[in-house]
């Protein structure tokens, strides 16, 4: 019988702390984040400065539930993975020093995952992946689709060339004076309001799969200026559905089309959005007339940062052999097709 | 007690290990590079020039600021992780102390200084007597003339040490005069020694460890800022 496999992960590429076991690269055994949102809420985004140092004022506290959390040590780990990029830099690095030093104290193998891999790889833990597969990831830093004809390798046949999703949707929420993060407001602001405000849905040219979201952004930023000079109230629940059926709709016309041009078995949405219901919604309904596609979408805790999702592509990265040196830096920029 | 030193927290990489009261290595480079991809090969490589397992380790100490806001991180999550993990205690010790404790002093005041970028210092005074180190004024940012100042009310001989007071030897010397002894190029960075020797009395709870940056976040200080303005705006 094969051993199992136990990988601890660590993920501190925004303002998340954490850290998690994942036994297989399927089933979560511990899973903790500490959350900085509070801390950043009176800035209006994320301080990568304030980011890093709450990094380094929880990450024991949080490596320390996790075990304790598991019942296991890491003398029961194979290896350890952690977030190497894309991320803040900064708070990058005070995951991939801390897992050096756990590397090195229990000479275990180093290995670096790329985040939006991670991303992807929360949807095992939910469902065995089934290839060839595409999927959707939306973020605050990311909206690609991501095409996977096996394990480990990643080709990305569309991204944004602008504003990621989820920057357009905290700019919007500015724009509403909605509170930091905008995104879950808008959600359910839009779940109350209808599509009134008749804007733009952003294709760019025949055939792309890439995104553009800048547009979309001026057009309610205009709406709502041109809205206040004329001294007219607007309806901000319509603005909000308004705005998210126009990214929702574009979102899931690309996936879909994406889906049957390269025939895939599966669909993974990934990413913090994928919290968004108004997506969730709009994908479920386009897929269920496409039975011979799977949808698979993540339960909200798995589709924002933790470390469940790093130990899980770090597993496969771990049954591939590839590891990293005690020389492993922090890569910003990082690309998921090359790491 | 087999103990490891890091202090990353200026551009120059100290480790050192001591084996009790011996200082079994110590190692230096002085170099502008990156910290993250360096100081673990550096510990490892040392380790095992000495002969020394990570399980062998009773001890780890790190200097926990004031100095690069990354490169002090960087050590403190190295040294505070390894602790954790090994089940030994840790202590942290000033950056700015260790380089004070590194000067060939006998008796006397002594200045450790790190430069913190527009005419501002990471600094403090220390009083070195028969190996023993005195704190006379805590860590931090100042700006050096405010600083001068401050030293001079002492009316006592000051001897600045560290590379990065070289860089304000001028403004200093004009403002102290004669009071002012410089020892940069001979005392340019923290021996690891000295750090080995600071953090021999001490220990803490390896959670517990944290950097000491000397100052606030700049978000933090404009958001200060910009809610006193508010304050005053709305009486
Ligand atoms: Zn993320």
């Amino acid at each position: 019988m094969k051993k199992d496999t136990y990988i601890f992960g660590i993920e501190t590429s925004c303002d998340e702390t954490a850290a998690a076991i994942v036994k297989n690269g399927t089933e979560i055994v511990a899973n903790v984040v500490s959350s900085q949102i509070e801390s950043h809420k009176r800035f209006g985004g994320v301080v990568p400065e304030i980011a890093s140092r709450h990094h380094v004022e929880q990450i024991i506290a949080v490596f320390q539930e996790t075990l304790e959390q598991a019942g296991l040590t890491f003398k029961d780990m194979d290896a350890i993975a952690v977030t190497k990029g894309p991320g803040l830099v900064g708070a990058l690095l005070i995951g991939v020093n801390a897992a050096k030093a756990i590397a090195f104290a229990h000479q275990l193998p180093l290995i670096g995952v790329h985040h939006i891999a991670g991303h992807i790889y929360a949807n095992r833990l939910v469902k065995e992946m089934a290839f060839p597969l595409l999927s959707l990831v939306v973020s605050g830093g990311h909206t690609e689709i991501v095409y996977m004809a096996e394990h480990g390798s990643f080709k990305v046949i569309g991204e944004t060339r602008d504003d990621a999703a989820g920057e357009a949707y905290d700019k919007v929420a500015r724009t509403l004076h909605l509170p930091y993060p905008g995104g879950p407001h808008i959600d359910r602001l839009a779940a109350a309001g209808e599509d009134t405000y008749g804007l733009p849905r952003v294709r760019l040219e025949e055939g792309s799969y890439d995104f553009s979201f800048s547009g979309l952004k001026s057009a309610v930023i205009n709406t709502v200026h041109n809205a206040q000079q004329r001294g007219e109230e607007l309806v901000p629940e319509n603005l909000a559905a308004s705005f998210q059926a126009s990214v929702v709709e574009v979102l899931t016309e690309k996936t879909i089309r994406a889906a049957k041009e390269y025939c895939v078995e599966q669909v993974l949405l990934a990413g913090g959005v994928a919290a968004n219901e108004g997506l969730r919604a709009s994908l479920e309904k386009a897929f269920s007339d496409m039975p011979a596609t799977e949808l698979v979408i993540p339960p909200l805790s798995l589709c924002t940062d933790n470390a469940a999702m790093i130990a899980a592509a770090g597993t496969i990265l771990f049954e591939q052999g590839k590891k990293d040196g005690m020389d492993m830096n922090g890569h910003p920029g990082l690309d998921i097709e090359t790491f | 007690m087999k103990t490891l030193a890091i202090d990353t927290s200026t551009f120059t990489l100290s480790i050192g290990i001591a084996d009790g009261d011996v200082i079994v290595a110590e190692q230096v480079t002085n170099l502008k590079k990156n910290h993250s991809i360096r100081v673990m090969p550096a510990i490892q490589a040392l380790m095992e020039e000495v002969e020394l397992k990570p399980s062998d380790l009773e001890k780890i100490i790190v200097a926990n600021g004031p100095g690069s806001y990354t490169g002090v991180r960087i050590g403190v999550t190295i040294a505070k992780t390894l602790a954790w993990t090994l089940n030994i205690p840790i202590a942290a010790v000033s950056g700015l102390a260790s380089l004070a404790a590194s000067a060939p002093v006998i008796d006397g005041l002594v200045c450790p200084m790190f430069d913190a970028r527009r005419g501002q210092v990471f600094t403090g005074l220390y009083r070195l007597s028969n190996g023993v180190v005195e704190t006379i004024i805590e860590d931090r940012n100042v700006l050096v003339t405010d600083w001068c100042d401050e030293l001079l009310q002492r009316g006592e001989t000051v001897l600045f040490v560290g590379q990065e007071s070289i860089l304000h030897e001028p403004v200093i010397a004009e403002k102290m005069g004669d009071v002012a002894v410089f020892a940069g190029k001979a005392v340019p960075y923290t021996r690891p020694a000295a750090l080995l020797a600071l953090g021999s009395e001490t220990s803490s709870n390896p959670a517990e460890v944290v950097p000491n940056y000397a100052r606030l976040a700049e978000a933090e200080v404009k958001w200060m800022e910009a809610n006193e303005k508010k304050a005053k705006g709305d009486e």
